[in-house]
């Protein structure tokens, strides 16, 4: 049996019983009269009430799509018509634009700004501009209002939209035009550790909690899956984080053995889950001389450990999502080679002891922007941008190429020139790079370029761009040569620690 | 029966018919022989034809990634302006080129170069040359360094240089170099020393 049968049944169950309840309800008023009735009618009475209660709060929640785009963010209620969802078209339309909709026996009128289309009740041919097409099941008009079939909106809203729509049917999610929020997480190497996730934009998930994991519900963002559903920390205490969507919504629940606490940071940008105080031998809460906990914004305390992590290192790989950066072959794309080698340099860079975060590892768009926000706002030692290229050999370290001008105002920086203070640094690690692609004769070439976010970082900043050792492109790809470059800017930086954390 | 004059008629017209289509095919072939004036969208010759001049043009090597000075006789006209825009053309002439070291998309073009005092140029490519530019750091380095020094080398005054593609402001040139700000004359003219090939 379908669920929405059970839903159903269940709905002419309770209204049965209500109907039950209030006529007991009505005998016993008239009864009541009669000795030793509300010894018959009472447990009676009490078990409906009982029962109608459970049954009400164990009823599975209404259906709902939500609806994300640049003009505002709104949810819909879904109906269920011959067991398949149905929506009103004139509710998806009204907030992204001026609609108008106008019944006429069997035919229903829809204007949205300048396309009309022309639906017919119980048919699944429709016309729009003039055009005809076919819905995958047949339109219904009920009361004046068209309600077209859930599943036809991914090819119906471009009709009157003009662009691009995604759905996420199962989950009842609908993105109009290219509008995403994305995230990474990444396990910072702390004692206890602490589990960070960067959203491309501020976001306010309702939190809740239960034994062993930690959700966190996002009712109101177009947020969007990473690469894979569950990532994996490789830690015990949390050991795992698993993305999914449902009902209009999409959840992250962090599994960990100890309770959990989220905080926020970066306007909504940054959450971090960490153990809370109670749970974790290891926590030392500082204390005031008053034996009170110390806080953020106490004044006697400079050292406190709160606010957001910083990692020695952010590794930057370039591209990704719609931007593909350069076609390197053709089923090989500069976004793809980029993960990989942040995902290998990560490991070099770890095993050396140096904590690192990876803006991009799975293929979300950031914009250049966004990437040195993220950047900047973790006040790390040193930001390696990487890049890949078919044209040449061996690998190209860039430093900042700055552009004309910039106007500092007193303790403000200029956005397209902040990394002119910072730009010596570079430099100089650039060199201790290169040395050591030098050391390991691999053909190298420092140059100043411009390519931003270089320009945008606030501490040391450098681009690697790779390319293939001789003429086979396939070598980007190569676990092998991944590593050999990847090794030997985790060498130049690990020997230069000291330096770059000096200037953090 | 059918007329003996209706049957010659027929017959006559059918051999025109055929004859016809057999010069039609033919004159379809000797179409498809001649390469198409419509495919040569290399930019047309300098406008002017005044007196040349002895320029310096700095050209892109993809070969070794390297910039090179280049003296070629150029007529330049004498307004500040007009020099700029058959600079580039002279330049983009050599990148389009069957023999081109640095080759550009069919159809890249300069639409306008503009000099605005005190010393702004701003270089209007058009859509050919951004979208159907290769991918690359350097690549797109290169193409920038060399639009911007052939300038800044033969029209003095030029500070900064804005880069637009069909008149608007741009974020990349082809997902690299940045469009987005003016180039420092003085810091692209030291890349360009940076890019000078090895001796």
């Amino acid at each position: 049996m379908r669920w929405t049968d059970l839903r159903e049944t269940h709905r002419r169950w309770i209204k049965g019983l209500r109907s039950f309840v209030a006529r007991r309800i009505l005998a016993r008023k008239c009864l009541s009269w009669l000795p030793g009735a509300s010894l018959v009618y009472g447990p009676v009475l009490l078990a409906a009430i009982l029962s109608a209660a459970i049954l009400l709060l164990a009823a599975a929640p209404d259906k709902h799509l939500s609806v994300y785009s640049t003009a505002a963010n709104y949810s819909l209620p879904i109906v269920q018509r011959d067991r398949r969802d149905y929506v009103g078209l004139l509710e998806v339309l009204d907030p992204l634009g001026k609609v108008s909709a106008k019944s006429d026996g069997q035919r229903w009128r829809l204007r949205y700004n300048r396309v009309e289309g022309e639906f017919f009740a119980g048919k699944n041919r429709i016309r729009i501009q003039g055009r005809d097409a076919d819905l995958p099941d047949k339109f219904l008009l009920e009361n004046g209002r068209g309600l077209v079939p859930l599943s036809s909106l991914a090819a119906l809203l471009p009709r009157f939209l003009g662009g691009p729509v995604t759905l996420h049917e199962d989950s009842g999610r609908l993105f109009i035009g290219s509008i995403a929020t994305h995230f990474t997480a990444s396990l910072a190497a702390d004692n206890p550790p602490k589990l960070v996730f960067h959203f491309t934009s501020p976001v306010n998930p309702t939190i809740s909690t239960e034994p062993g994991a930690l959700h966190m519900t996002f009712s109101r963002e177009p947020l969007v899956a990473p690469a894979s559903p569950t990532l994996t920390f490789g830690s015990k205490v949390i050991p795992s984080a698993t993305y999914g969507e449902g009902n209009g919504g999409a959840s992250i629940t962090v599994s960990s053995p100890v309770p959990l606490i989220a905080s926020f940071s970066s306007d909504g940008r940054t959450v971090t889950i960490s153990p809370s105080a109670t749970s974790s031998q290891t926590v030392v809460t500082p204390t005031g001389p008053n034996g009170l906990p110390l806080t953020a914004g106490n004044p006697s305390s400079p050292n406190t450990p709160s606010g957001p992590r910083r990692y020695f290192a952010v590794i930057d790989a370039s591209h990704g999502g719609d931007d593909r950066g350069e076609t390197l072959s053709s089923t090989l794309f500069e976004k793809d080679v980029t993960v990989a080698l942040a995902r290998s340099l990560r490991q070099e860079l770890e095993s050396r002891g140096i904590t690192v975060l990876v803006l991009r590892d799975s293929d979300a768009t950031l914009s250049l922007d966004q990437r040195a926000y993220l950047a900047n706002a973790n006040h790390e030692a040193i930001y390696i941008a990487l890049h890949a290229t078919a044209s040449g050999h061996g690998v190209r370290i860039y430093t900042a190429l700055l552009p004309y001008g910039g106007d500092d105002r007193g303790p403000f920086h200029s956005w397209t020139t902040s990394q002119h203070a910072f730009l010596s640094l570079s430099q100089s690690a650039a060199a201790d790079v290169a040395n050591e692609f030098q050391k390991r004769q691999i053909l190298v070439r420092s140059l100043t370029a411009p390519l931003r976010p270089l320009n945008n970082v606030t501490t040391a900043a450098l681009a690697v761009e790779v390319a293939p050792q001789g003429s086979d492109l396939t070598q980007l790809n190569a676990p092998d040569y991944q590593q050999l470059v990847t090794s030997a800017v985790a060498t130049a930086i690990a020997a230069d620690r000291e330096k770059l954390g000096a200037a953090q | 029966m059918i007329p003996r004059h209706l049957v010659i008629g027929v017959a006559v017209l059918l051999v025109a018919v055929l004859g016809m289509s057999l010069y039609a095919w033919h004159m379809r072939g000797r179409a498809a022989a001649i390469p198409g004036a419509s495919a040569d969208t290399r930019p047309l010759a300098p406008a002017f034809a005044g007196p040349t001049e002895r320029a310096t043009i700095f050209v892109a090597y993809d070969q070794d990634g390297s910039l090179r000075a280049r003296s070629a006789q150029i007529p330049l006209p004498s307004g500040r302006q007009q020099r700029a825009e058959e600079l580039l053309t002279a330049l983009l002439s050599i990148y389009l080129d069957k023999t081109s070291p640095h080759v550009l998309a069919p159809g890249a073009d300069i639409r306008s170069v503009y000099l605005v005092d005190p010393g702004v140029a701003v270089i209007d490519l058009n859509s050919a040359f951004a979208d159907g530019h290769r991918s690359g750091v350097l690549v797109e380095e290169l193409t920038v360094t060399s639009l911007i020094h052939t300038i800044s080398a033969n029209i003095p005054g030029v500070l900064k240089v804005k880069i637009l593609v069909d008149g608007k402001e741009r974020e990349t040139l082809a997902g690299h170099a940045d469009l987005t700000g003016f180039y420092d004359v003085t810091a692209v003219n030291q890349l360009s020393t940076e890019l000078q090939p090895v001796q």
